[in-house]
């Protein structure tokens, strides 16, 4: 482990996509992510093949990150929620092409222009719905600094073994926070890139990135094939942590900033003798889906706490095919909720009567 | 006797899908025949556009990436930047370059990109089938403008090379079109200097050709040629716009 | 002395190539070639000065010029 450095969110995050090999980062402007444009201005131009680029808008920024991606460089853009909508048709074409690459959502309150202030409404959007087409990505949610680090490795090494477009969704909350971070956080994989766009050298036929299959009987076979690696995916990659989770009568499920608030709360109850834990899904997309459903059989209730209008319990109402409640506690429009929020919702678990 | 004139390398074997007598071949041809005299296909990354030729990574005979509509500029300033090496070049239509893709265009010859973009001008949305297109002519009928195009309701004409010659960023701008023999010398010269432009390192080419839709125009092939010089040169006039390579 | 040759399958009959020949010697055939074109062809070859003009305007790469 190298040496813990004090660092910033979006700046951890920053430094951990050049550590991961990406010298391409394609952005724009829009609060609360900036920093990790000034980051990335100041820092890759001091490295050889470095190029940060500020694009005339998100939709021009996604697809120069298209371009570099899909001459098998790692590349990355990072947004705020609104900006993460104008990107959406190129993170289709992504999918559509194969192509892996890392986008960044430090999520503010929306819909619309919102505000600036952390949220995490997007949850929807990256898990359900960022562009047409039938497709998903990898969803990774931060709940330290730590992770914004750990997390870029791994985002940029699963969209390469992959070939899917993945995502970090944080927020303002994660990107603002300092905390100390080991930069030592992972290896750099070597996956097969034959397919990339290198220039043919006369030596091999051209290699074409595309997403266009007119005849359907091919766009169907192109589906299947996706969706049989969106298997592997969901049988392989699922991460999630447990916090206090072996004696739990009841269940919090909460990512990013809500998990950190949540583990406080959790620490309260559990001084009172109340029987509480947590799973923090750290992949959104595949979802923790059998660690929910083998919870549902020892837990008697599901508290989801969000900054948002509780997105995420209807994946827990899934997950436990809607054998026990789903409590929701939430804040939303940039709203966090505080402790005393998530021990007002645990208690009325509890009265659900139950839960000793 | 010797061959002096075949189909070019860096074309596929692939049969284009173009209409009958739409000039499209004769461009493809042209951007093929610069690569294969510049001898560069093998380090030349091309990106389709969408619109009728949005097929073109089927024809050309190098790296390909398809683009979303009006994009292909940006996904040119990722492939080029990822590799200066590399030379990318976008090829695209009017609905595609000066319309949706309007921000794109201009934004890439502003930055300088060391790219070549073919932007073919047939003053109509071809492959929807004939809508108004920003380069559709005044009075010009089309499906979304079937009583001819209204200026005072929809608007002028873009005018691309004369647009973007007041932008710093672009170093050489030129309209030609390919309605004859003497003047597709000069649309290749024309393509061919876009592409060595990039192979210098001298920054952001774009040639504008006057090309013809016969199908949705509604006329015949050698009809459309015609309509094209009475019509399309007279307002889009033909020449070098700006030229930052000149002596 | 010089010749045309036209891959007559991949020909859609759309007559530039007619237009563009100076010697008039290029025309659509009476025949339908693979696609369901009338294809271009040359009919007096011996006249053909090899000046490449119908290949030039034809969109699609039909026309091989040898001289």
């Amino acid at each position: 482990m190298s040496e813990k450095v004090l660092m910033k969110g979006n700046e951890a995050l920053a430094e951990a996509a050049i550590m991961a090999g990406c010298k391409h980062y394609l952005g724009y402007p829009i609060t609360p992510q900036t920093e990790i444009a000034a980051y990335m201005s100041k820092r890759l131009p001091k490295i050889d093949g470095g190029v940060f680029l500020q694009a005339e808008s998100e939709v021009a920024a996604v697809n120069m990150l298209i371009g570099v991606a899909s001459t098998g460089k790692r590349a990355m853009t990072s947004s705020s929620s609104p900006g993460i909508s104008l990107k959406s048709e190129g993170i289709s074409y992504l999918a559509g092409c194969d192509l892996p690459a890392l986008i960044v959502n430090v999520q503010r309150g929306g819909p619309g222009l919102g505000g600036i202030q952390p949220s995490q409404s997007d949850y929807f959007q990256a898990t359900r719905g960022l562009g047409h087409g039938d497709f998903h990505l990898m969803v990774l949610a931060p709940a330290s600094v730590q992770e914004m680090v750990d997390l870029v490795f791994k985002g940029f090494d699963l969209a390469e073994k992959y070939r899917v477009p993945a995502m970090i969704l944080s927020d303002g909350t994660m990107g603002q926070m300092m905390e100390p971070v080991s930069l030592d956080a992972g290896v750099i994989n070597n996956y097969d890139k034959s397919w990339a766009l290198t220039g043919t050298k006369g030596e091999r036929k051209p290699n074409i990135v595309n997403s266009l299959y007119l005849k359907p009987e091919e766009l169907e076979v192109k589906n299947m094939e996706r969706f049989e690696r969106y298997a592997q995916i969901e049988k392989n990659e699922v991460m999630y942590e447990e916090y206090k989770m072996d004696d739990a009568e009841i269940c919090i499920v909460a990512f990013g900033v809500a998990a950190r608030v949540s583990q406080n709360a959790i620490d309260i109850a559990r001084q009172q003798g109340i029987k509480v834990g947590m799973i923090r899904p750290i992949t959104l997309w595949p979802f923790p889906k059998d660690a929910l459903y083998e919870a549902a059989k020892k837990v008697k209730a599901f508290i989801s706490v969000e900054l948002n209008m509780g997105q995420m319990v209807e994946d827990i109402q899934l997950a436990t095919k809607c054998t026990r409640e789903v409590l929701l506690c939430n804040r939303v429009g940039g709203m966090i909720p505080t402790t005393e929020n998530v021990l007002d919702k645990i208690n009325e678990a509890v009265k659900l009567g139950g839960v000793k | 006797m010797a061959v002096v004139f075949e189909k070019p390398k860096a074309l596929t074997d692939a049969v284009l899908h173009y209409c009958p007598g739409c000039t499209h071949g004769i461009i493809h041809r042209l951007v093929a025949e610069a690569i294969d005299e510049l001898g560069i296909g093998g380090r030349t990354i091309g990106v389709a556009s969408v619109g009728c030729s949005v097929m073109t990574y089927n024809y050309f005979n190098c790296d390909m990436v398809q683009a979303a509509h009006g994009r292909a500029p940006a996904v040119a300033t990722g492939v080029k930047r990822s590799d200066s090496n590399n030379i990318v070049f976008t090829y695209q239509g009017d609905g595609d370059l000066a319309a949706i893709g309007t921000a794109e265009t201009v934004h890439s010859a502003a930055r300088g990109e060391n790219i070549t973009i073919i932007f073919v001008n047939n003053a109509i949305y071809g492959m929807t089938g004939g809508q108004m297109a920003p380069t559709t002519l005044p009075g010009q009928v089309t499906q979304t403008s079937p009583y001819g195009r209204d200026v005072e309701k929809v608007g002028y004409p873009l005018k691309v090379c004369e647009m973007l010659s007041q932008v710093d960023g672009a170093t050489y701008l030129e309209r030609v079109a390919v309605n004859n023999v003497k003047n597709i010398k000069v649309a290749k010269a024309a393509i061919k200097k876009a592409f060595q432009n990039q192979v210098e390192g001298k920054g952001f080419s774009l040639v504008e050709v006057l090309s013809t839709c016969p199908t949705n125009w509604g006329m015949t092939p050698e009809n459309a040629i015609h309509w094209l010089e009475e019509n399309m040169m007279p307002y889009y006039p033909l020449g070098v716009y700006k030229d930052k390579t000149a002596k | 002395m010089a010749k045309v040759t036209f891959n007559e399958n991949l020909c859609k009959g759309c007559g530039l190539c007619v237009t563009a020949c100076p010697k008039k010697i290029v025309a659509l055939k009476n025949t339908l070639n693979a696609k369901g074109y009338h294809p271009a062809g040359v009919e007096k070859q011996e006249d053909c000065i090899g000046c490449a003009f119908c290949a030039t305007m034809c969109p699609d790469c039909v026309i091989t010029v040898e001289r």
